[in-house]
């Protein structure tokens, strides 16, 4: 089912009372979400994220804006009406029901022509349940799984009424790492098996980048980009994307185009044809360096840090807006240092990017 | 083992302090308490014990220097008493009306309580009112709304319940007057004792109902659970530890009842002083004027036996039925 958005905002009064004043969450939001995808939305907490999912399920309606489910317009209709399977952040599965009784729940719900028979409910909850691998737990009580296992018996009670969108919040947020890495692997099996469109909500840019053929980058309720993960993070629009995409983060600099070059402090790292002569944020991802003895950019070592593969070469540079540049870096390559610490390094040119200093919009070289 | 682990377990350990001379210190600082206890709780409580199994035990007779066997005779004048056992009646036909009755009540007051927001304090606080009043000044005035002013031709009024229904056509009925039948009494007395009862059940169950996750909800709505559904097979499940405590202790009020008849009728526990509403309580406070207290421990033991298995049951019922 192809999802729709279309210039969608919603605003909340502010909590204060005193104040008149209303809180937009999401403003003027257009996405289209492919047949069959899984989609992250991405971005730091309270960017509006969620209350999208919400709206998406009809949890909470639009203040302005259209939601088309493939061709029908779903902006007023009840979330029972939209045939959405919710998983919640912290699950919300019913206490005091079994497994199994908790994955009937959905089915027992349907009336009149969709009405199953008891042996149909149960072959659709046994099925949704080992799709999520969980059959063996039919009969425990959620106080008596894992959190993963929970995390199981959510989505398959939102998936056992074949629901036409999957949305999942937060989904990883409440398990430890090791979980974390395998639930998502799973999440990323199930929507491929069942094709579901999915749209799952998250603040973890790791998380969204490995398993989303597309992710939707929000910052205070305004999309910021929207495309494939890698292409993402090797083409981002601005300063705010390029930073919240990447582990470890982007280094920024404060850098300057003068006559088609860019320069950091004294150091000239690229030249940037066809750039007006001004005063730019310049972001270097940290696999951009390359340690080299004649290279553009200079600056003080300050510590090598070995993690096997690769090693993290973490010097400083007067022009770095942060203490430290971290730099990622083959752990094969030698690395020389002159006199005082000093090092260079030549820059990759795909992985330099530059940033209005004042609206953080990419400039494009 | 290691010293410094041993070190610092001997010296919080209680054992150690209570076992030597430190002892005393303990006993001293909870003696305030343990006297008070011992002397109108322990006490009294043996004492029931060993007046209800004294055949015949009389108050007077015992400053006489009399002495009496031991055996269950008082247990038998009270079975076989006929006003116990029109005790017995009342008290029990009073827990089964009210209790669930009050409960329900309570719960779909609750539901719409918290369903609603605006406003939602100030009814709160209304709905509280009667648990904070005194039940016999509640009582009083329930008698003033049913009792009727006035003899034969010179009837001032039928009291307001009676003018209210006389709209309909119905009455106007004797409830609390002299010659009343039980059955109106009855009446009277269940309405006073449900609605003195749902406040405090109301205030319980509302908080109950507040620390359910809205999630649950949410998640309910989603997959299209009807209204009514949800509150069987989640908002009742969901309070169940609440309903299990607010139906035991009503159960166990019930038993007990004696000030909301006391305020209703006076002294006389029924119309015109008849005795015909009274309860397991009423009767052991009937017998201790008379000296009976061999008769009233016995009487006190029944109701606490009776309490204890009605508890069992419903500690067994909720073990099934209540998730905790």
């Amino acid at each position: 089912m192809r999802i729709i958005l279309q210039n969608l905002t919603k605003c909340f009064p502010s909590r204060n009372k005193k104040s008149n004043e209303i809180v937009t969450a999401v403003k003027d939001l257009s996405i289209e979400i492919p047949d069959g995808k899984l989609i992250g939305l991405l971005g730091p907490s309270g960017c509006g994220k969620s209350t999208t999912l919400y709206m998406i399920c009809g949890l909470q309606k639009p203040t302005e804006g259209k939601i088309y489910f493939g061709d029908s317009d779903v902006t007023n209709l009840e979330p029972e009406h939209r045939g959405v399977g919710l998983v919640f952040q912290n699950y919300a599965l019913y206490p005091h029901l079994t497994v199994k009784q908790n994955i009937l729940f959905p089915l027992q719900n349907l009336k009149g022509a969709e009405k199953l028979s008891k042996d149909e409910m149960l072959n659709r909850a046994q099925h949704a349940a080992d799709l999520v691998q969980i059959g063996e737990l039919m009969d425990r009580k959620p106080n008596e799984l894992s959190g993963g296992q929970q995390q199981r018996v959510a989505i398959a009670r939102a998936l056992v009424k074949t629901p036409r969108v999957l949305l999942l919040d937060e989904p990883l947020s409440n398990l430890d790492a090791r979980l974390r890495l395998q639930t998502r692997e799973e999440i990323k099996r199930i929507q491929r098996e069942t094709g579901v469109t999915t749209v799952f909500v998250t603040h973890d840019q790791e998380e969204a980048m490995s398993i989303s053929d597309m992710i939707v980058v929000m910052k205070n309720g305004v999309v910021q980009q929207v495309g494939e993960p890698q292409k993402v993070y090797d083409d981002p629009d601005n300063l705010f994307v390029a930073q919240f995409l990447g582990t470890p983060p982007i280094n920024t600099f404060d850098g300057v185009v003068t006559g088609g070059k860019l320069y950091i402090g004294n150091d000239c790292i690229a030249d940037v044809p066809g750039v007006e002569d001004q005063p730019v944020a310049v972001g270097i991802r940290p696999e951009g360096f390359i340690p080299a003895d004649d290279g553009g950019l200079s600056g003080r070592l300050i510590n090598v840090e070995v993690m096997g593969r690769d090693c993290s070469v973490v010097f400083a540079n007067e022009k770095s807006r942060k203490p430290s540049v971290r730099a990622i870096i083959d752990s094969d390559l030698k690395i020389a240092t002159g006199g005082d610490n000093a090092i260079r390094f030549n820059i990759k040119r795909n992985k330099v990017f530059i940033f209005n200093n004042e609206t953080g919009e990419r400039i494009r070289f | 083992m290691n010293k410094d682990l041993k070190k610092p377990k001997n010296r919080i350990s209680l054992k150690g302090d209570l076992d030597g001379r430190n002892q005393y210190k303990a006993w001293l600082y909870l003696s305030p308490a343990l006297i008070l206890l011992l002397i109108f709780s322990f006490y009294p409580l043996i004492n029931t014990f060993r007046m209800a199994f004294a055949n015949g035990y009389n108050g007077l007779a015992i400053v006489g220097g009399e002495t009496f066997d031991f055996g269950i005779e008082n247990f038998k004048t009270v079975v076989n008493y006929v006003d116990f056992k029109l005790c017995l009646k009342n008290t029990l036909l009073l827990c089964v009306i009210t209790v669930p009755i009050s409960t329900v009540l309570a719960l779909l007051i609750a539901v719409a309580l918290n369903s609603i927001k605006p406003l939602q304090k100030i009814y709160q606080t209304i709905f509280f009112l009667p648990y904070v009043t005194n039940s016999i000044a509640i009582g009083m005035v329930f008698n003033a709304m049913f009792t009727r002013v006035g003899l034969g031709d010179l009837i001032q009024t039928q009291g307001i319940i009676n003018n209210i229904i006389g709209i309909f056509g119905i009455g106007p009925i004797n409830f609390v007057n002299v010659g009343s039948s039980w059955g109106a009494n009855m009446f009277v007395v269940c309405t006073y004792i449900v609605w003195n009862a749902i406040p405090f059940k109301i205030l319980v169950l509302l908080g109950g109902l507040q620390n359910v996750n809205k999630q649950y909800y949410e998640a309910a709505k989603i997959d299209g659970t009807s209204k009514l559904r949800t509150f069987f097979k989640i908002t009742i499940p969901l309070v169940s530890p609440m309903l299990a405590y607010v139906i035991i202790t009503s159960f166990i009020g019930g038993f007990k009842e004696y000030s909301s008849i006391v305020g209703i009728f006076g002294e006389g526990m029924g119309p015109g002083g008849n005795g015909q509403m009274n309860t397991i309580v009423g009767y052991v406070y009937n017998m201790l004027p008379k000296s009976n207290l061999g008769n009233a421990s016995a009487a006190s033991l029944i109701l606490f036996g009776i309490i204890l298995i009605v508890t069992a049951i419903n500690g067994y019922v909720s073990k099934k039925k209540v998730h905790y």
